[in-house]
This record gives structure tokens, C-alpha cells and sequence, in this order.
């Protein structure tokens, strides 16, 4: 409820006004947009997301029937490569940030972190009328997009599960292999539960 | 003099204003808005314009002009990312004066350590409502070149604080001695798009821990009326109080610039032609506000209203007066007890009477 009737000229606009002018203007308002620019194949991901939910599926299964290789290689030593190769996948398809904790499949596969305020738990009230970001005006939302990604998908209703404020100390790190050893020792527990 | 005894006020402490109430079963704050909203009256909630002073006065002129009209006040943080007093800040010396504020915490400047001290500092000074928010982007205010923080958003905001006050611990787990007991609100933009995925925010923010949430500035009712009965649809109201944002538009060109410059507000072509048509576009704005006050309050589920005038802030009791909301309910006001009576009646003696008294010309003049 912060937004309210302002006098014409804002401090904002004064403080704007007031930057030195040069030859050299960046382009877009926020670094998280600046990182990548077009957002064509992030659009593309989310109108096919029933078939990379279904893709993810499989691949999350013989990522983790590859359990006993990567423990065998060591996950530590698995990480530089997996990540190496989670980095530029996810990157260009869903403009990924490497938040290391991947939310994808609850969010109609449209990367959060693209938000501009990294949101994680859907739309800010601020989304404009044509469905654009309120910081980056020509960008669509990334939440409108979950939103309708959201529907094509078998499994789109997790988009109402409020999740866990980001780790920040996981970024940078391969989600692919921390979902695949999560599952192993889940599997292993499930296993040791059942005879006793 | 025999002072005379403070007329009974509702909901006070008789120990002292600046006291929390008496905790009551099945409440989850000490406070006079949660007691308000659960006895199932028309709360009027209202948002106080944040000083760019350090002068405690300038917090208590502001408020006052809302006495006797509005159960809460909000205590704004740097809204629209400009600068001006904190939060926690105001609320401090609101509630030293007895009033009721809702303490907002947005996501924006703070991290999660910051927050969750915070939160405790604001229960121990006695706030008892807290509402969450994710808050505008740094670029929309003053200082765009501040780093926005978001480390959390109003969603996983909302579950902290719950965690703090239900299961007394922080987000890491280490125990609170003494939690933070607090009502928990969120906010809503039923105004903006994706509108399907509206109603369902509001049911995530109510599984995070909202127990009361205000709306945008509402001017298109019968938006308004369909997000209502859609939230009504899925049971929702029975688990939290919604209180609808109104306000005065100043004027036509006002209208048309929030329009234009302030994402998630969305002003219909019809009300900037009814304020376009008016010879006094200040009254119109007015009258706009009352009718629509006038409509949502018949809508299934809207517990109160939420009047946000800004810089108008005089017009907050005329609205609330006019739409005859409170039904001739008097919120609770300040007013000054007898032994505060005693005290202005004898500085203004030092002050103006006699200036050079001596502790010797009291003496004698007692002796007399």
C-alpha cells in the first residue's frame, strides 16, 4: 500500500533529472533484467511447460539411477561438470540465476529469480495492466508467465505451496545434483524403513 | 482543584494507555484492532504520512488529526522507496501515546536478521500489528542507486513472523524466550493482473499467517466485487478480515498521473470523468471516496476499510464521518487524564506566571 497520489514532479524524477548527462546510456533499469536481455526462449519454456514437466520427470529419474556414479566419481568432484552444464542449459532456456534451490516445476517453469525483487511466492502488486513488470516496463512479468505456465502443467497446482525464503548460501551450486542426492538418501531410508 | 475522572475509553488499559490490553482467548495480540475485527465490528484502519524530521512532535500532529475516527494507524516503510522516518520508529512513539499502529515491514531495505530483530523490538514496544510486504523496487523512489535487498518476500516474511510468535523460535531455530505477540497482516491487489492467480495469493498469504489484509486503493467496484465473491468462494474470509483501501483523489490531473506513473492502481476512465466534470474536484474526489465506501461495505466479507489519504490526511474523518461507517461507534481517542491535567496546569505556571519562583517563595507561600 505504498503507492499514493504524489505531487507531478516527484524528488524521484528531480533526482533522475539531476544525473549527469553523457553519451553512454544503459540500457534497462535493473541488473537482473541486464544480465539477459531477451527473454524469447524463457517465453518459449513457458509455453511448452507440460512437456518440460514431463521431460524434467524423466530426467530427475536417470539423474538419480546415475546415484551410485556420481557417488562413486564423488559429488564433489560431479559438481564442476553437472554445474558447468546446468549453468548454460537452465540459462538458456529459463534465463536461470543458479539460486542453487530450483522452483521451477512450481512455478510453470518461469525462473523467479528473474523478478526484479526475486519474488518466490508470486505476482507483487505492482504488475502493470498489460501484464509487464512495474520495474521493467517492457518485460513481462515473470509471475503472470508462472501463472499461465502454471495451467498447461499436470502438476500446476504446487504454484499455491508457499516455499522457503531463498538459501543464500547455495547459490551457485547444481541444483540438478542436490535434488538427485536428496532423493538417493531418501530412497536408501525408505529401503532401511521397510524390513524393519 | 479535584481533577476530574478520565471518561471511560474502549479497549484501554486502566493502567495506563501506553499498556497493552488484557490478553483475551483465542487472540493472537494484545491490541485494539484484533479485538475490534473479532467482536465483528467495521473496522477503520487509516495511514499516517512519515515525517522527514526527527521531531517526535511532528508524529503526534500527524496522528492526531485521526482521533476518535480510525482504529489502527499505519506506520508506513519508506513507501514508494523514498526516505522519511522509520517505521519502527513512529510506531514507538505512537504506542507510547496510546495509539494502535500497524507496523509495516517491507522487504526491501532489510535482511532476514534485521527483520526478525526488529520484529521483537516492535512486540517489546508494544505493536500489535504488523503487516508484510514485499516493497516497491528501490528504482521507483529517490535513491534509485540503493541496493535492493529481498531477501525475503511477503510470503515467506508472513511465515517468519508467524514462527516466531507460534512455535517461539527463529528462522534458524534458536528459542524465543518471549514471542512476539502480534496480529498478522498482508496486503492485496485484487487490481492488477494475473486476476485468476489473485485470490489464490490471498489463500497462500493466509496459509503463511495472514490474519487481516488491506487492499489497494479500490475505484473500480465491481472489480472489486468479483475478486470478493471469488475469495468468498474459497472460504477464505472465515479465516481472515479484509479491509478495503479507499482515498480521496486530489483532482483529475492527479488521477491521470497515478494512473500513468503509479503501477497497481487502476482508476477507471469513469471516475476521472466524474472528477473531470466537477467544479470542485477536491469535494468530488471526496464524495467518490465516500460512495464507494458506501458500496464495498455491503459486499460479503469486507470487515473494514482501509482509508489512505495522502497529504489529504484532514479528510480522513470528514470520510469516515460522511459514509457513517462506524455506525456511531467512537473509536478510542487520546484524551488527557487528570494527573496529565495537573502537570500542564503547573508548567504553565512555571512557564508564564512566575518565572523566578525559588523553592524558598514555595515554601513560605505553602506556610501561609
Amino acid at each position: 500500500m505504498s503507492d499514493k497520489q504524489q505531487p507531478t514532479v516527484t524528488q524521484a524524477t528531480q533526482v533522475r533529472n539531476a544525473a549527469p548527462k553523457t553519451a553512454y546510456k544503459p540500457a534497462d533499469v535493473s541488473p537482473q533484467r541486464r544480465v539477459q536481455r531477451r527473454y524469447t526462449m524463457r517465453l518459449w519454456s513457458v509455453r511448452h511447460s507440460r512437456g518440460l514437466e514431463w521431460f524434467y520427470e524423466r530426467f530427475a529419474d536417470v539423474f538419480l539411477l546415475l546415484h551410485p556414479i556420481w557417488k562413486a566419481v564423488g559429488y564433489s568432484r560431479a559438481e564442476a561438470p553437472v554445474k558447468f552444464v546446468e549453468k548454460r542449459v537452465k540459462g538458456l532456456m529459463f534465463d536461470c540465476r543458479m539460486c542453487g534451490q530450483c522452483v521451477l516445476s512450481s512455478t510453470g517453469m518461469s525462473c523467479p529469480m528473474n523478478c526484479p525483487k526475486q519474488l518466490r511466492n508470486g505476482p507483487c502488486g505492482g504488475v502493470r495492466a498489460n501484464g509487464n513488470c512495474e520495474v521493467e516496463p517492457d518485460m513481462p512479468c515473470v509471475w503472470v508467465k508462472a501463472w499461465e505456465g502454471s495451467r498447461n502443467m499436470r502438476n500446476g497446482d504446487a504454484i499455491l505451496a508457499v516455499q522457503k525464503p531463498v538459501d543464500q548460501s547455495l547459490r551457485e551450486t547444481s541444483a540438478w545434483l542436490r535434488v538427485t542426492a536428496r532423493a538417493a538418501a531418501e530412497r536408501e531410508k525408505a529401503k532401511k524403513g521397510e524390513p524393519a | 482543584m479535584t481533577p476530574s475522572p478520565r471518561p471511560p475509553q474502549p479497549d484501554e488499559n486502566p493502567a495506563g494507555i501506553d499498556l497493552p490490553l488484557d490478553p483475551l482467548p483465542g487472540h493472537s495480540s494484545r491490541g485494539r484492532l484484533e479485538r475490534i475485527l473479532r467482536r465483528g465490528e467495521f473496522a477503520v484502519t487509516t495511514e499516517l504520512n512519515p515525517p522527514d524530521s526527527a521531531d517526535p512532535e511532528d508524529v503526534y500532529e500527524r496522528a492526531k488529526v485521526f482521533d476518535g475516527w480510525v482504529d489502527a494507524i499505519n506506520a508506513v516503510d519508506a513507501s514508494g522507496a523514498n526516505c522519511h522516518m522509520s517505521s519502527v520508529g513512529i510506531c514507538a512513539l505512537l504506542t507510547r501515546m496510546g495509539y494502535a499502529p500497524v507496523y509495516q515491514i517491507s522487504c526491501r531495505d532489510r535482511n532476514r536478521i534485521a527483520i526478525q530483530g526488529d520484529v521483537l523490538g516492535a512486540a517489546a514496544m508494544g505493536v500489535a500489528n504488523m503487516l508484510c510486504l514485499t516493497g516497491d523496487g528501490v528504482q521507483a523512489g529517490d535513491q534509485p542507486g540503493a541496493k535492493p535487498v529481498f531477501d525475503l518476500d511477503c510470503m515467506s516474511l508472513l511465515e517468519t513472523v508467524r514462527t516466531m510468535r507460534d512455535e517461539q523460535k527463529f528462522l534458524s531455530g534458536r528459542k524465543l524466550t518471549t514471542p512476539p505477540a502480534v496480529f498478522l497482516g498482508a496486503a492485496i491487489n485484487p487490481f492488477a493482473p494475473p486476476y485468476e492467480f489473485r485470490p489464490h495469493r490471498l489463500a497462500k498469504k493466509i496459509a503463511a499467517g495472514a490474519q487481516f489484509v488491506q487492499s489497494q486503493y479500490c475505484f473500480d467496484v465491481p472489480m472489486f466485487r468479483e475478486y470478493m465473491r471469488r475469495v468468498n468462494d474459497l472460504g477464505l474470509t472465515e479465516q481472515c478480515y479484509v479491509l478495503c483501501g479507499v482515498g480521496p483523489l486530489a483532482s483529475a490531473k492527479t488521477a491521470r498521473w497515478i494512473r500513468a506513473n503509479v503501477p497497481g492502481i487502476h482508476i477507471p476512465d469513469a471516475v476521472i470523468a466524474r472528477l473531470e466534470g466537477a467544479a470542485d474536484q477536491k469535494k468530488e474526489g471526496k464524495q467518490i471516496a465516500i460512495d464507494i465506501i458506501n458500496e464495498v461495505k455491503e459486499i460479503e466479507g469486507v470487515s473494514g476499510i482501509h482509508v489512505m489519504a495522502y497529504r489529504q490526511e484532514e479528510f480522513v474523518a470528514e470520510i469516515v464521518h460522511e459514509s457513517g461507517v462506524l455506525k456511531g461507534r467512537r473509536p478510542w481517542r487520546r484524551e488527557p487524564r487528570a494527573d496529565d491535567a495537573m502537570v500542564a496546569e503547573r508548567l504553565d505556571h512555571i512557564l508564564h506566571d512566575s518565572p523566578t519562583e525559588t523553592p524558598q517563595a514555595i515554601v513560605s507561600q505553602a506556610a501561609t
